[in-house]
């Protein structure tokens, strides 16, 4: 599936500012579950300095910093990308009880490496409330993907989404005793109860597409950013995505930026303003598929 | 010493309460009870002094450290007040000929150490290999990704650390823990020194005694050599001065003669990391880091880190900037490491450790945590990623033979389902060495902070550390905030030790360090420091000047102390306290700045404002109004002079100086013109023009220059237009001016900067006048002068 991605993230300050500095993981990933033809992501005003690399996780950074007194910055995405979908095969064999074994055989800490995806992270600290929840939810017995998606649809089942009551700060433990949020808390919330039962998850930002296939219905989230989470589920299968937003695996209808441990590996905009104020943030994507 | 009592004697009694547990080892007696060769000398002295020596001799070492402002302070307290430094008067004593032994044990763990380091940020071959399980690195919240790749600017990841070492039971010292991260100590080290060697000053046997001195030197150097260009200068990053380590920090940056920097004070440009000076940014290569890592990046580190510098890890992967230790370095720290260390060394050189670390497993691997739940009666059971020392009472141990946990009712049970977060530790009896409690000596658990530095022949152990004493002699409990003591340890040779200093080499080339490179917090700090100690003095002399119309006979409501209360409110000061609120808030201010830069004056000046500032805090509500009040401002106006005197004698002519004098000048002719504009006003009453002569402390001057009574115009000649007058107007006029003149950063073309223009148009205005006619509008002129030259000088330097 091709998409033609557009993303504008615009913040307009009070009062000017002097300087700036932000790290952007806003651009779409060109991995071999989806290629990148074509990407651009531009800044206005255009920054003193700038800088592209990719950081721990093999995600797009791109850091800029601005000198000139400004009272607003503009930053834009446009790219096209063919998304493949899951290159490996769904076995779904892989049982809760080896995940322990097999782990310890794992020697690695490459970006990929289940490892980074166990622990707690900056955002999601291993809680109770994680295990006992993950607990009341899967049964015994079952394998890593079924208990992906026992938890996923548990939690879609008992939380409510609703765009007013969480922000991007909002701790997973608090949206949960509430249990309402967006997409970023239901990632957030899915993954410390998935690494509770000792399978490694993280957090995927990025984009779903904005209208649904003909006779489906729109997707939750889609006029925004979006978040999901992945889940390794054993050496055969590996990486899975999932998302508990919408209840369901992920195919092609979404387009990955990054993928860390929580929402602070990946926040699409982070940096340091020295403003006094409240700053407007105002956020348009177009997920387009390309019918030719 | 009295002649009269036999050594032998003499030392029974000091001994008679010194008894070591049985099973532990003690370092200054032997098996059989005798004192060792190496401590004979020492104890002899103790013994064979008078009561009264011994009190007056730890007394000189105690008023060392309370003069140098050497204070113990808690982070975890909310108010985190400082309280005396705990020193213990009895130093540590170790024989040379084993410190050799154990350096070479601690050089080779240092090496293992930066090896391994090199490792998790690069090639990660032991993980591969599997000595290193992969979940305890990817779980370690130390090891920072974002550096993963990155190679260390000095070519090495560390450059200075510490290990935390103890002897057990058999003689053999074992290490307790390892610091990279930035270990503190090194500074009161010395300080332990200094005060331990006032203690001591007649001691004979001292001259054997290893000097620290030769340690510093040689790091410094290597810090020098690491610089991109010569010119440039090397820093200590401090978090700041609200962490319980900022008085060491900045020790060590006036002891190695280095900059100390916070977070804010840094910027990056096209990935070169620079000083915020008053003469705009310079750049900076070098740092000396005392800032936790995490801390030091809140871009793409620890984003709620208020003390760090956005950018500085691109300038670290652009190479540009060498971090001393390198970031990270704290992923060796954890306790689990402990487990894996001794074989990776194994792994590596086909060697065991020369110096063990203490038994420690690993509970989420599975053969350790089978090993761990079999010995479990003899483990304390610890956090697996904690860097905290094993006996520390901050994190929740469980003893295995005492195993109480409120979800699991078995050790087996809270491994099994824990693990990866657990560790359990062999526990060693310390051995016990002596402090001196209540007039006896009695033995007491130590551990000592030994630290490594590398140099540029390789790793230098500094001859000493930094020695913790236990309060009681149960092994376990160490923590110097539980009531535990520091001491000094010596380094004894069997012959006299060659003397050794900070100071240069002769025949080493000199280096001048440049001017300009202040950075501009500390000399905002100093500006405002100048500020808010000439405020204070001005409103001591006030005060006091209306205590003594009070003690004279004058009620509150005479017109003079009427008008006087007009004069206070422009000050903020309510004249029914007898030390008002706006004094104790000037001289706090004083204070606060003077912390931010305590390594630019001499411990005396920061002893002598703190003192100040206690003794205001002290005269407390009740003080009688009238004599007493004005007789405890005259006190204070003292205390106040001391201070000035110590900063005009003593301090170097350098940038900060001439802030500092700008401050104290700017406020000199704000408030000197305030006062005229109330007390040489037309419709000031009677009395008035005494007042601000009394104010300006320049009854003498006035009665010898002028043959007249006081009047109007001599008044303002003297206070306002007199260039000779040190109180006058017109002389901070001048002051400013030629302190501005020195100041860096003019116009490349020679054009006046607003900053020129404005004071030399107002000392064109005021030096052009005569006495009749300065009238109050031109004094108020004055003033509002001197807030448009505060704002400009802020904006052009600070």
């Amino acid at each position: 599936m091709r998409y033609d991605i557009r993303l504008s993230i615009d913040y307009t300050y009070a009062s000017p500012v002097g300087s700036g500095r932000h790290l952007l993981r806003l651009m779409p990933q060109d991995t071999p579950e989806q290629r990148r033809v074509s990407g651009l992501l531009t800044v206005e005003p255009p920054p003193r300095e700038r800088t592209d690399r990719l950081d721990f996780f093999g995600n797009d950074v791109v850091e800029v910093v601005h000198t000139a007194p400004h009272s607003s910055i503009l930053f834009t995405v446009n790219a096209r990308v063919e998304r493949v979908g899951p290159l490996t095969a769904t076995t779904d064999e892989f049982p809760m009880a080896n995940m322990r074994a097999e782990l310890a055989q794992f020697q690695s800490l490459d970006a990929l490496s289940p490892h980074h995806f166990l622990a707690g992270s900056t955002r999601i600290k291993p809680l109770p409330v994680w295990r006992e929840y993950a607990r009341s939810v899967v049964g015994a017995g079952l394998t890593v993907r079924a208990a992906v998606e026992a938890v996923g649809l548990a939690l879609h089942r008992d939380m409510t989404f609703d765009s007013g009551m969480t922000t991007v700060d909002t701790l997973p433990e608090d949206a949960f005793a509430r249990r309402v949020g967006v997409c970023q808390d239901y990632t957030q919330i899915m993954i410390g109860c998935l690494r509770a039962l000792g399978i490694p998850a993280g957090y995927v930002s990025g984009f779903l597409r904005t209208e649904p296939p003909p006779g489906k219905k729109r997707l939750e989230g889609a006029d925004a950013m979006h978040a999901w989470v992945c889940a390794w589920c054993g050496p055969e299968e590996g990486w899975v995505e999932y998302d508990p937003t919408n209840a369901a695996f992920v195919l092609t209808d979404h387009i990955s930026i990054g993928r860390g441990r929580d929402y602070s590996d990946v926040s699409p905009v982070r940096g340091m303003l020295k403003t006094t104020g409240k700053t407007v943030t105002s956020q348009a994507v177009d997920v387009l598929p390309l019918t030719s | 010493m009295q002649e009269n009592s036999r050594p032998t004697d003499a030392v029974e009694t000091l001994l008679s309460a010194y008894n070591p547990a049985p099973g532990t080892r003690d370092e200054m007696l032997d098996a059989s009870g005798a004192i060792k060769p190496l401590w004979r000398a020492l104890i002899e002295r103790l013994a064979t002094a008078s009561n009264t020596e011994i009190t007056e001799s730890f007394a000189r070492g105690d008023q060392y450290l309370r003069d140098a402002g050497v204070f113990f302070r808690d982070l975890d307290t909310e108010t985190a007040a400082e309280r005396e430094w705990p020193l213990s008067h009895v130093p540590v004593l170790i024989d040379d000929a084993e410190w050799q032994m154990l350096s070479a044990g601690l050089i080779e763990r240092a090496n293992l150490l930066e090896q391994v380091i090199a490792d998790l940020y690069g090639p990660q071959t032991l993980i591969s290999a599997g000595h290193l399980p992969a979940s305890l690195v990817a779980g370690n919240p130390y090891w920072l990704r974002p550096l993963v790749g990155v190679a260390p600017g000095s070519g090495h990841y560390l450059d200075f650390i510490a290990f935390e070492i103890g002897r057990g039971p058999d003689g053999r010292w074992w290490i307790l823990s390892d610091r990279t991260e930035s270990p503190a100590g090194a500074g009161f080290a010395i300080e332990n020194r200094v005060a331990t060697t006032r203690i001591y000053n007649q001691h004979f046997g001292r001259e054997n005694v290893h000097r620290l001195a030769g340690f510093f030197r040689t790091y410094r150097d290597r810090l020098h050599n690491l610089r991109q260009e010569s010119d440039s200068r090397i820093a200590v990053l401090t978090p700041g001065p609200q962490a319980s380590t900022h008085f060491e920090d900045a020790y060590i940056a006036r002891y190695l003669g280095m900059m100390l920097l916070q977070g804010q004070d840094l910027t990056t440009r096209n990935g070169q990391l620079m000083v915020r000076t008053v003469a705009g940014l310079r750049p900076i290569s070098v740092l000396w880091r005392k800032v936790f890592s995490a801390a030091t990046d809140p871009l793409e580190l620890d984003e709620t880190s208020g003390i760090g510098t956005s950018g500085l890890l691109n300038s670290i992967r652009q190479g540009s900037t060498t971090l001393v230790n390198a970031l990270g370095v704290g992923v060796v720290e954890s306790r689990a490491m402990l487990a894996f260390l001794p074989r990776i060394n194994r792994a590596l050189t086909g060697k065991p450790l020369t110096i063990p670390n203490i038994a420690t497993w690993w509970c989420g691997q599975e053969n350790q945590r089978e090993l761990a739940i079999s010995r479990g009666q003899e483990l304390v059971f610890g956090a697996a990623q904690s860097n905290r020392l094993p006996f520390d009472e901050k994190d929740a141990t469980i003893e295995g033979s005492h195993f109480s946990h409120p979800d699991y009712d078995s050790l087996g049970a809270w491994i099994e389902a824990e693990g990866a977060d657990i560790v359990g530790q062999e526990s060693i009896a310390l051995s016990t060495s002596p402090a001196f409690v209540d007039g006896q000596l009695v033995p007491r658990p130590m551990n000592i902070r030994v630290f490594l530095a590398r140099t540029e022949d390789g790793w230098k152990v500094m001859p000493g550390g930094h020695a913790r004493i236990g309060h009681s002699q149960t092994p376990t409990v160490m923590s110097m905030r539980q009531g535990g003591r520091v001491a000094d340890v010596w380094i004894v040779a069997d012959k006299p030790v060659i003397e050794d200093t900070m100071l240069a080499k002769p025949g080493m080339p000199m280096s001048r360090p440049q001017r300009g490179n202040l950075p501009s917090r500390a000399s905002e700090n100093l500006y405002w420091l100048g500020r808010y100690v000439e405020r204070a003095e001005g409103l001591i002399r006030m005060i006091r000047a209306y205590h003594i119309r009070l003690t004279e006979g004058m009620g509150r409501e005479a017109p003079l102390t009427l008008h006087m209360k007009w004069h206070f409110k422009e000050f903020g000061v309510d004249e029914t306290q007898s030390v008002p609120v706006a004094l104790h808030n000037a001289l706090g201010s004083a204070v606060k700045s003077a912390s931010q830069v305590r390594d630019r004056f001499s411990v005396d000046g920061w002893v002598s404002l703190t003192e100040l500032t206690q003794s205001a805090r002290q005269l407390g509500s009740d003080l009688e109004p009238g004599y007493e009040t004005a007789r405890a401002m005259g006190m204070l106006l003292r205390q106040l002079a001391g201070f000035s005197g110590l900063i005009r004698e003593n301090m170097y002519r350098f940038t900060g100086w001439r802030f500092l004098s700008i401050g104290r000048a700017i406020e000199r002719a704000a408030d000197m013109s305030t006062a005229l504009a109330h007390y040489a006003d037309a419709s000031a009453p009677e009395g008035a023009l005494e007042l601000a002569v009394e104010l300006g402390d320049s009854a003498m001057s006035h009665r010898r220059r002028y043959s007249v009574a006081t009047n109007r115009e001599t008044v303002i000649d003297l206070l306002a237009l007199d260039p000779m007058n040190p109180r006058s107007v017109m002389y901070q006029l001048d002051e400013i001016l030629e302190h501005i003149r020195f100041l860096p950063g003019d116009d490349a073309a020679g054009r006046m900067t607003p900053l020129n223009r404005e004071i030399l148009q107002q000392h064109t205005a005021l030096a052009v006048r005569t006495p009749d006619t300065v009238d109050t509008a031109i004094l108020n002129e004055v003033r509002a002068s001197m807030n448009r030259l505060s704002t400009l000088l802020s904006s052009a330097h600070l």
